[in-house]
């Protein structure tokens, strides 16, 4: 029998990340057809103030796993608690995003409980109460309908691929046993850059590539701070050292969705589409009018990069006033 | 230092996928099989630390049909440097799921000796990230996934691991599993010699009854049901203008009415 959906909430220093949203959206919706209620659980510690936000999004109850050493995430911590918590409710479905966090702690509670597991998911459907989700394989080249049985059922889904709708659950916070027992792990250091838009959340993703010719990567990063979006690269301009392998766009860096892909200096191997290849409109500039990328490209401008980006800055600047 | 590296086959990144005609599987004819390119790095950082540190590394892949692609692939290993290699070989490989495999790892390894098993984040064939942790899970062990750098001292192992927006250190006791981020290491190209002394080396194979694991308890609870083409790009408009600007501005205004993101 259905025992509602699951959402295991992702949160760094007290700010949600965007897919968790997400899957609380989709985990309603799944809810829906497949009955039970919305869960979400969030790990962490002095949580207590951001957890009532997920009710904004149909959580019918909120569980709140706070204890100071769930303070970072750590598998073993992080996967106690929350075997714990999906043994005791019995959740049909358990959903949470494919980013680092997400795929690590998924794939060790899925070997933990010998659950069904799809990963990077980027649609969900109920066809005969079975969950069945679409996600790409190959680097996107090819996308697998994955029919998923017994319970739970684990999907991890990937950022930006499903809506957000707002709609309000009951949302009432529950604190659930936080003892996370001892972890053979201890986080030593972390050294995030705060603020930064994460690419594979970034709804505007502008790039660089192989035309860039440097290290330079000034006139790249005015567009996508005009644009509001995140700075990507090639895996070319990756291997000559000019990004770090973090902005590395394609089929073995990260692969993002955004509603704007600006591809610059990019000449369109088949591994960068299959990172980017999602995209809702893909606008390419590049000098070479025969490069493949703009056999993909919704809008392609022929011409150098170093005249013609800056135009699209100032271009865009003046319509967002 | 004993250290174990689980490596997979997978058609190259610049291959041409096709759907096969079940609609289940993709098309093998055309394509050029490697070893999957997180697995390189993996069993690049084995090497180093063995010549750090000594001991030895063992290869081990999984495979369904009597291995000719994978024992390719674990050739590969042993002519970049690794000591041994082990295949499990069963046609009940073909069926399993992410966690099936890890199943079958986890039981190859357990009667190998291991302060330490290396393994790619994820094979860019499924894409799957699940076995590396799996296999972890499996064996009671501490992982670490995304690693881009890791120093082994007094029985333990400090790695970077990569996350949204920068790196966080941990440290595990080993015996322990890591997976690879890209920029880990430059993995070795192989060269003759160690391709000629690489053919010398037995793999050895092991079947699902060597491992004492039930092909019941291999049963995928992931099944894919269908395989079809992503919706197919093709290209738009090439947006004529003048000079930069006036191309510049012919965009941003296409983008702004028409497509609506900005």
């Amino acid at each position: 029998m259905s025992n509602g959906v699951l959402i295991i909430a992702e949160q760094q220093d007290g700010v949600f990340r965007k897919v968790t949203f997400e899957a609380l959206s989709e985990g309603k919706r799944i809810a829906g057809e497949m009955g039970g209620g919305l869960k979400a659980l969030v790990l962490g510690s002095n949580i207590g103030e951001m957890a009532p936000e997920l009710a904004k999004y149909g959580a019918d109850a909120i569980l709140a796993a706070d204890a100071p050493a769930l303070a970072n995430y750590v598998t073993d911590l992080y996967a106690n608690v929350a075997a714990r918590v999906i043994e005791a409710h019995q959740p049909a479905v358990v959903l949470m995003g494919a980013t680092a966090q997400g795929r690590d702690l998924a794939a060790r509670l899925a070997a933990r409980l010998n659950a069904a597991i799809a990963m990077d998911c980027i649609a969900l459907k109920v066809d005969s109460g079975d969950l069945v989700a679409t996600r790409p394989m190959y680097g996107g080249k090819v996308l697998a309908e994955v029919g998923l049985s017994g319970a739970p059922r684990i999907a991890v889904i990937r950022p930006n691929a499903m809506d957000i709708t707002a709609s309000a659950g009951a949302g009432a916070v529950e604190p659930v046993d936080a003892t996370a027992e001892e972890s053979r792990l201890s986080v030593v250091e972390k050294h995030l850059e705060t603020g930064k838009t994460e690419l594979t959340e970034a709804d505007v993703v502008v790039s660089g590539g192989r035309g860039m010719g440097g290290a330079d990567y000034s006139i790249v990063e005015e567009l996508a701070d005009a644009l509001g979006g995140a700075v990507g690269a090639s895996r070319s301009a990756v291997d000559e050292g000019w990004r770090p392998h973090a902005d590395q766009v394609g089929q073995t860096g990260k692969v993002v969705s955004p509603s704007l892909y600006v591809a610059c200096g990019i000449s369109g191997a088949i591994q960068h589409f299959a990172g980017m290849s999602s995209s809702r409109v893909i606008v390419a500039v590049n000098k070479d009018p025969d490069a493949p990328i703009f056999t993909k490209a919704d809008y392609g401008i022929v011409g150098d990069l170093f005249e013609v980006v800056p135009e699209i800055t100032k271009a865009v600047k003046t319509v967002k006033g | 230092m004993d250290i174990i590296v689980l490596v997979k086959q997978v058609p190259a990144t610049e291959s041409l996928i096709e759907i096969a005609g079940d609609g289940l599987s993709i098309k093998t004819d055309a394509v050029k099989w490697v070893m999957n390119p997180y697995d390189e790095f993996a069993v690049e950082e084995a090497i180093r630390i063995r010549e750090k540190e000594g001991g030895s590394v063992t290869v081990i892949s999984a495979a369904s049909d009597a291995g000719v692609k994978a024992k390719e692939t674990l050739r590969v290993g042993l002519a970049m440097g690794a000591d041994k290699a082990m295949l499990i070989s069963d046609p009940a490989v073909a069926g399993c799921d992410g966690l099936g495999i890890a199943r079958l790892l986890a039981a190859a390894v357990k009667d190998l000796p291991h302060d330490l098993i290396i393994a790619g984040q994820r094979a860019v064939d499924d894409d799957n990230y699940i076995v590396g942790q799996a296999v972890a899970e499996n064996l009671k062990m501490p992982a670490v996934t995304l690693v881009v750098k890791e120093e082994i001292a007094d029985g333990k192992i400090r790695c970077h691991r990569t996350v949204e927006g920068g790196t966080v250190v941990l440290e595990a006791p080993l015996p322990a599993l890591i997976t690879t981020q890209r920029g880990l290491n430059e993995p070795r190209y192989t060269s003759l010699p160690g391709i000629m002394k690489a053919k010398k080396k037995p793999i050895e194979e092991k079947s699902l009854a060597d491992l004492g694991v039930d092909a019941a308890d291999l049963a995928p609870k992931a099944r894919i049901l269908a395989l079809k083409k992503p919706p197919d790009r093709t290209g738009g408009r090439i947006i004529e203008g003048e000079s930069p600007a006036e191309k510049a501005q012919a965009l941003v205004k296409a983008l702004r009415e028409e497509a609506k993101v900005i």
